[in-house]
């Protein structure tokens, strides 16, 4: 004597149950695809973040002769006379090493090898140092001197995140079609399974927005159910990439090979939006779908 | 309520199953449709309850002319129209009691309404024992009574059946003609498609007589009313 939510068998239709599997998976594509863009833009951020303040200034090796060519003091001094820059530290030996411990190892001998001597430089963003100017002035005191303010590394770096960055939209917006060529698919063959009792419906008065509601309510608890378990194994796959990422590029505690798999939580929330956005797409493309097929209906 | 002026109508590009049927039916009236099989009796009620354009000619019903009508139109017409299908059309995943309550569900009836009219309407018919049954666990006829039940709840403007006691004794017979009898009293115009020659002559209402597509008599009752 309840108030059934649907007149329309969709629940037990056998030709909708695949589905919620469908949806799954392509919201689980969508969901690699989307976390691997946070990932992305948020490393590429970092980058630009940390590198934006800093220059460095790369002096010829020293001299076989173990005598200091003052050419690390020539440098220091055109760096500090340049309104901002905050400060200018010439990195020893040992963190050169350590820089390069990765790719040559850790023991490196000071005389097997003729490592650039290198300033680490700190600047007033704000202050907008004109670098090819300081380049200029560097070259000038310290022959073959160069100022690397990392820019031409970075630009690389954020074309290729932007390629990333399209791609993974070209994949979500790919995998949002195949999903709603799914839905179009499953919601005809519903339509043809039971088109006796839409026939009914139709006959006995009920408009269009009727019975195009009991589709679309059907297709948004496949799409919600389908989003969800996408969504599960998504996370899943993510924990046990960072797990794996984490063990290998981290050399040493202190040194990592590759950059951390991470991003804001506010932006790892937006995945969050997925299932609801696949059953909000599964609903809107069911009820245009029926609509569609009942306006040829007299 | 129902004009049909010069109206054929064919399925495709087949032969035409209705040929210049021109009749007029004043509300409140009550008409069998008698005839062979084949001879379009089903086709002429599709006309009338809006499942079917004819292929030429004008089709008027309450007032309002078919090909003009815009198609969202169309529902709230469908509802002033209560059908009885020849193969009952009943929904076989729904119990009684919902498949009577369609009509008002779809018209947004308050759920109250809907509870207090179908209980009514389904211990009228005989079939209070069945309320939750559903069809395929009823008997021919008990489906039958379901199915006029279901067109009459929404208290139509205009009832069709085609063929409504195909499917039960004669007790049962007349006294869902007798209820067609009463809705006919209270305003409602009756258009019955039968092979039921008894039934028609116990009547003893006008009837409209197909052959081959084409109406070949109109009668008017014995007494001599319509």
């Amino acid at each position: 004597m309840f108030r059934p939510h649907f007149d329309l068998p969709l629940r037990n239709d056998g030709s909708q149950r695949f589905l919620p599997l469908i949806v799954a998976l392509m919201v689980y594509l969508a969901s690699l695809a989307m976390g691997g863009l946070l990932v992305v833009h948020d490393a590429v951020g970092r980058w630009d973040r940390g590198l934006s303040g800093t220059f460095t200034v790369e002096l010829p090796p020293a001299p076989d002769t173990g005598k200091d060519d003052g050419a690390v003091e020539s440098a220091l001094t055109v760096l500090r006379k340049t309104p901002g820059v905050e400060s200018a530290e010439p990195l020893g030996f040992e963190r050169t090493a350590k820089l390069l411990a990765p790719w040559l190892g850790a023991s490196i001998d000071a005389g097997d090898l003729p490592l650039p001597r290198l300033i680490d430089v700190k600047v007033d963003p704000r202050a907008g140092i004109d670098t090819a100017a300081l380049g200029a002035a560097l070259a000038a005191a310290v022959p073959k001197a160069v100022l690397d303010d990392h820019r031409r590394w970075l630009d690389r770096v954020i074309r290729a995140a932007l390629a990333l960055e399209t791609v993974a939209a070209i994949v979500v917006g790919l995998v949002a079609l195949a999903a709603i060529l799914a839905v179009v698919f499953a919601t005809r063959t519903g339509l043809a399974v039971h088109h006796a009792t839409v026939e009914v419906l139709h006959l006995i008065g009920a408009r269009d927005r009727y019975i195009a509601r009991q589709f679309e309510r059907h297709a948004l608890r496949l799409g919600l159910r389908g989003g969800f378990i996408g969504l599960l194994f998504a996370a899943l796959t993510f924990l046990g990439i960072a797990a794996a990422a984490a063990e290998a590029g981290v050399v040493r505690a202190d040194i990592r090979f590759l950059p951390a798999l991470s991003a804001p939580p506010a932006q790892w929330a937006l995945l969050l939006l997925l299932p609801p956005a696949a059953g909000i797409i599964a609903m809107a493309t069911a009820r245009i779908t029926v609509l569609r097929s009942l306006r040829r209906m007299p | 309520m129902i004009r049909f002026e010069n109206v054929g109508m064919r399925y495709g590009s087949g032969p035409e199953i209705l040929r210049d049927v021109t009749l007029h039916l004043e509300p409140g009236s009550f008409h069998f449709l008698t005839g062979p099989s084949g001879a379009g009796k089903s086709s002429l009620l599709k006309l009338m309850y809006l499942a079917e354009r004819p292929s030429r000619g004008a089709i008027s019903i309450f007032g309002r002319d078919i090909a003009t009508t815009p198609r969202r139109d169309m529902p709230a017409m469908r509802r002033r129209i209560g059908v009885v299908f020849q193969d009952f059309r009943l929904i076989e995943h729904l119990s009684a009691f919902d498949n009577v309550a369609l009509p008002l569900r779809v018209a947004d009836a308050p759920t109250r309404q809907v509870k207090e009219q179908v209980s009514e309407l389904l211990t009228w018919v005989g079939l209070a024992a069945h309320i939750d049954a559903r069809p395929p666990t009823l008997s021919g006829g008990q489906q039958q009574r379901v199915a006029i039940a279901r067109a009459v709840i929404g208290r139509p403007s205009l009832l069709l059946a085609d063929e409504p006691t195909g499917n039960v004794d004669d007790a049962i017979a007349f006294r869902l003609m007798r209820l067609f009898e009463e809705l006919n009293k209270l305003g409602t115009t009756v258009v019955i498609a039968t092979h039921n020659r008894t039934l028609v002559d116990r009547f003893d209402q006008p009837h409209i007589h197909l052959e081959d597509g084409r109406i070949t008599v109109e009668r008017t009752p014995k007494g001599g009313a319509g």
